[in-house]
């Protein structure tokens, strides 16, 4: 078969690392190649050079068959290369239809040819079979809607090889599956993939091929039907994976986080909840598993105080504290790891000293009178950064240089460093590489099994019936099942999240 | 210390960059008017730095700047725009020279001292309107502030007019203030300067707003909420209280460049009253990027241009107006900060 693309030993050395060493990859025409590795193998760098961002010390690429001009600098639409980011490059204020063509507007004199960028946008739409309202503004979409654009976009440049950067850490498994679907229509129109993930089960579900990247450099590169996702993780991570952790059961004691009858009526843009009850004790584990946008968010900013409930309370080891403030929830044993880190969890513009510090800045021992004690703070990040193996380990680095998984390890190091009587973890590994998933999935058992409580609210069925004691399943705002582990599969917790059964 | 070093140097190059970019322009606009911009520029430095009394007027010129500059940078700290300024510094103006003339008896240190607090509470409590309507409704404090500078100036010039207040005669001002009252002139290094203790009181300020901002738990959660005000409120902090505090503390020190220019330089509060200190403030924050440190070197800057452009005009053919052009040139390049960050850094980021 034909290689579309031929990457031949491209090297790149950033001042502290080498971000690619002597990469070689070979895709197919017309198959979907997936990329994998953890968070700073070198994917998004190799992607990059193959889009024209960034320029190889070394090596050449071969696109048909001919050579792209890397010393020079190009840009990768030019050459009918097209790019989903991670995050989405769209104007929120425009509608569906000028956000596909922006920069690439067909012209009827000076004037803009309305109907006639519909129309070739439509039979797009059309021969595809993806789903798009043209007037809507991009601001009132979903995000699985918002992707859809982005993948018309490069659709309407006639990309012929499409890379997609991790497409489905943001989705719904429906929106995932909508996806793959696309996808698969996309290479059998002999259109080629680039597929960049996390997520093994994801590769093995819709891939022809994979490449595996670890440290900059290619670990390896096989037809998918002859791999599968444990030998996959292995490369990824250069180990031998268990299983994922499962403990054997605690002793489970009195209830330290109480949820009484809590409602939320809907509004614009935010979801309701129905008489949320459920009670977390200690030297457990509660999973709260649904697919996303069914009330997990507001349920969480609820808890932590962000929020003020319609109707319910929220009692922390016995304590009303329903219409505390945030501070008053966490002095009274609250620690949360938000869903979003970058938003929620850390701030960018801060140093990796500071981000660690967050909330705790009024503790007695890194504040007298007022004033921070710089030493107290030093030695805790210190004994933090070990502790958790945050990398790089330089209290200096801002928060943004960090990789998406030493974000969240900084997030989880702080709050666990407070020994939370009850630690509330939402999405705490989306986007999260290997390495640092079981990191993370280790402290929280390891919050339990010292005989803390944990509320784990996760779209991630495996890790949520690996960590859990018991299992809650949300859908609609509503609780609508709540299972022992023992009680508890994919299979029946899959159709109560579809709403199927309960 | 090493990557702190380099942090510094990072953040200066861009203020650096738009200076000479500043300087490149203003040179051509001086070549236009038919002057040589190496003799301008020879005048503005005499002007500014080349005797005792040209750094006296510099320094004199840049005081009410330290105020107004901290008053701008503190508030963008907690990412909130404060452009009322101008509006604190009247109030704080005015309540400095009522305490300076009408609370007599007071031994000089205790005078000073409580028309100082008082103009910079006034100042404070002006500023607490806005940030009273941003942190409870969500009102924009560019609008409020804004707007309450007019409502400043006009209630000053109603107060100044009543018969209580008003010194008889034509002009709408108040008494001079008391000697008791007055800040004490460094006359040391110029027999008619104008420079008071009111410069060492704006150097204090400075370093205790960066002691503030850098070394306590309020300056910290003031920087958080700055920055990220939903990861802020998620670990605990409020943002209503942070943005009230910050609000409070900026228009204190628009209030105490009130009060440093009735006490050390005009000795009374006089309707308008001299304008300009509190937008210029505006221009001192950003080429000082909002550091307490940055904004102090950046007010001298911004004083020697005024102290250097009176000789100008003095001295040459070009008029003094040309200093406010040079004035916002300097600003508009440091404003166009992404696009000089990207000319000048381009070649190292694509080396990344």
């Amino acid at each position: 078969m034909e290689f579309i693309l031929e990457i031949q030993g491209i090297t790149k050395a950033f001042p502290r690392t080498v971000a690619s060493d002597d990469v070689s990859v070979r895709v197919r025409k017309g198959e979907i190649h997936a990329l994998v590795g953890e968070n700073g193998a070198g994917k998004t760098t190799l992607m990059n050079i193959l889009y024209g961002l960034i320029r190889p010390d070394s090596g050449r690429i071969l696109l048909r068959g001919v050579d792209l001009p890397l010393a020079d600098g190009f840009l990768g639409t030019d050459y009918g290369i097209g790019m989903i980011h991670q995050h989405f490059m769209l104007i929120r204020e425009f509608t569906v239809l000028e956000n596909i063509i922006l920069g690439a507007e067909p012209k009827k004199g000076f004037v803009l040819d309305r109907a006639g960028a519909r129309r070739r946008v439509e039979a797009i739409i059309e021969r595809y079979g993806i789903e798009a309202d043209l007037d809507r503004k991009v601001r009132e979409l979903s995000v699985g809607e918002e992707q859809r654009v982005e993948i018309l976009k490069v659709l309407y440049r006639n990309a012929e090889l499409i890379i997609m950067d991790e497409p489905t850490g943001v989705l719904t498994p429906q929106e995932t599956s909508g996806l793959f679907e696309t996808m698969k229509g996309l290479v059998a129109d002999g259109r080629t993939l680039i597929f960049i993930t996390h997520k093994l089960e994801e590769v093995v579900e819709v891939t022809d091929s994979v490449t595996v990247m670890r440290r900059g450099r290619v670990v390896g590169s096989v037809p998918t039907a002859e791999t599968d996702a444990a030998q996959l993780a292995e490369m990824m991570v250069g180990k031998q994976l268990d299983a994922l952790p499962r403990r054997a059961s605690a002793s489970i004691g009195e209830p330290v986080l109480e949820v009484r009858g809590l409602s939320l009526e809907a509004r614009a843009g935010i979801k309701p909840l129905r008489d949320v009850s459920f009670e977390v004790r200690k030297g457990e584990v509660l999973g709260l598993c649904g697919v996303e946008g069914n009330g997990q968010l507001e349920l969480f900013e609820i808890l932590i105080g962000l929020r003020q409930p319609g109707k319910g309370s929220i009692l922390i080891g016995g304590a009303d504290v329903t219409r505390l403030s945030t501070l008053s929830r966490r002095e009274a044993g609250l620690a949360d790891i938000p869903p979003d880190r970058t938003t929620m969890g850390i701030i960018t513009e801060f140093n990796l000293r500071e981000n660690l510090l967050l909330g705790r800045q009024r503790e007695s021992r890194f504040s007298r009178c007022g004033f921070l004690n710089a030493e107290a703070i030093e030695a805790e990040t210190t004994r933090l950064i070990d502790q958790f193996g945050i990398r790089p380990p330089e209290p200096d680095a801002m928060g943004f240089s960090f990789s998406g998984g030493n974000q969240q390890k900084i997030v989880v190091a702080r709050e666990l460093a407070r020994d939370p009587d009850i630690l509330v973890a939402c999405q705490p590994t989306r986007g999260v590489d290997v390495g640092a998933t079981r990191l993370i999935h280790t402290w929280i058992l390891r919050q339990a099994d010292a005989g803390k409580a944990v509320f784990l609210v996760s779209a991630d069925l495996a890790e949520v019936l690996s960590l859990s004691d018991r299992i809650g399943v949300m859908y609609r705002g509503e609780i609508v099942g709540m299972l022992d582990r023992s009680d508890a599969n994919e299979e029946v917790l899959g159709l109560m999240m579809a709403g199927v059964v309960n | 210390m090493n990557t702190g070093l380099k942090k510094n140097s990072a953040n200066l190059l861009p203020s650096l960059a738009a200076l000479i970019l500043a300087g490149i322009v203003s040179s051509i606009v001086i070549l236009i008017l038919g002057e040589s911009p190496i003799y301008i520029a020879r005048v503005m430095l005499s002007g500014s730095a080349g005797s005792l009394s040209s750094i006296a007027n510099t320094l004199e010129e840049a005081t009410p700047l330290i105020f107004t500059g901290l008053c701008v940078a503190i508030a963008m700290r907690c990412g909130l725009f404060n452009i009322g300024g101008e509006g604190q510094l009247v109030i704080g103006a005015f309540v400095a020279a009522w305490v300076g003339y009408r609370v007599g008896g007071l031994p000089p240190v205790v005078h000073i001292t409580l028309c100082i607090a008082l103009a910079g509470l006034a100042g404070a409590l002006w500023a607490l309107i806005p940030g009273l309507l941003k942190a409870r409704f969500g009102a924009h404090e560019v609008i409020n502030t804004i707007m309450l500078n007019y409502v400043a100036f006009i209630f000053a010039n109603y107060l100044v007019g009543l018969p209580y207040f008003k010194k008889p005669g034509q002009i709408p001002q108040t008494e001079d203030v008391l000697q008791s009252a007055l800040l004490p002139r460094m006359t040391f290094l110029y027999e008619y300067t104008r420079l008071n203790l009111g410069f060492v009181l704006a150097i204090a300020a400075v370093l205790l707003i960066y002691i503030l901002l850098e070394k306590t738990e309020l300056g910290f959660e003031i920087r958080s909420v700055g920055h990220n005000p939903l990861a802020s409120r998620a670990s605990g902090i409020s943002v209503a209280r942070n943005m009230l505090l910050a609000m409070a503390i900026s228009g204190f020190l628009a209030g105490m460049a009130g009060s440093e220019r009735v006490l050390g330089v005009h000795r009374h509060f006089i309707s308008p009253f001299p304008f300009g200190y509190g937008f210029a403030g505006i221009a001192v924050a950003l080429l000082g990027r909002n550091r307490p440190l940055g904004v102090l070197v950046s007010a001298i800057f911004f004083g020697a241009l005024a102290s250097g452009g009176a000789q100008v005009d003095i001295e040459t053919n070009v008029p003094r107006e040309l200093v406010t052009v040079i004035q916002a040139i300097v600003v508009l390049f440091v404003a166009c900060e992404y696009p000089i960050r990207k000319f000048v850094f381009i070649r190292r980021r694509t080396a990344l």
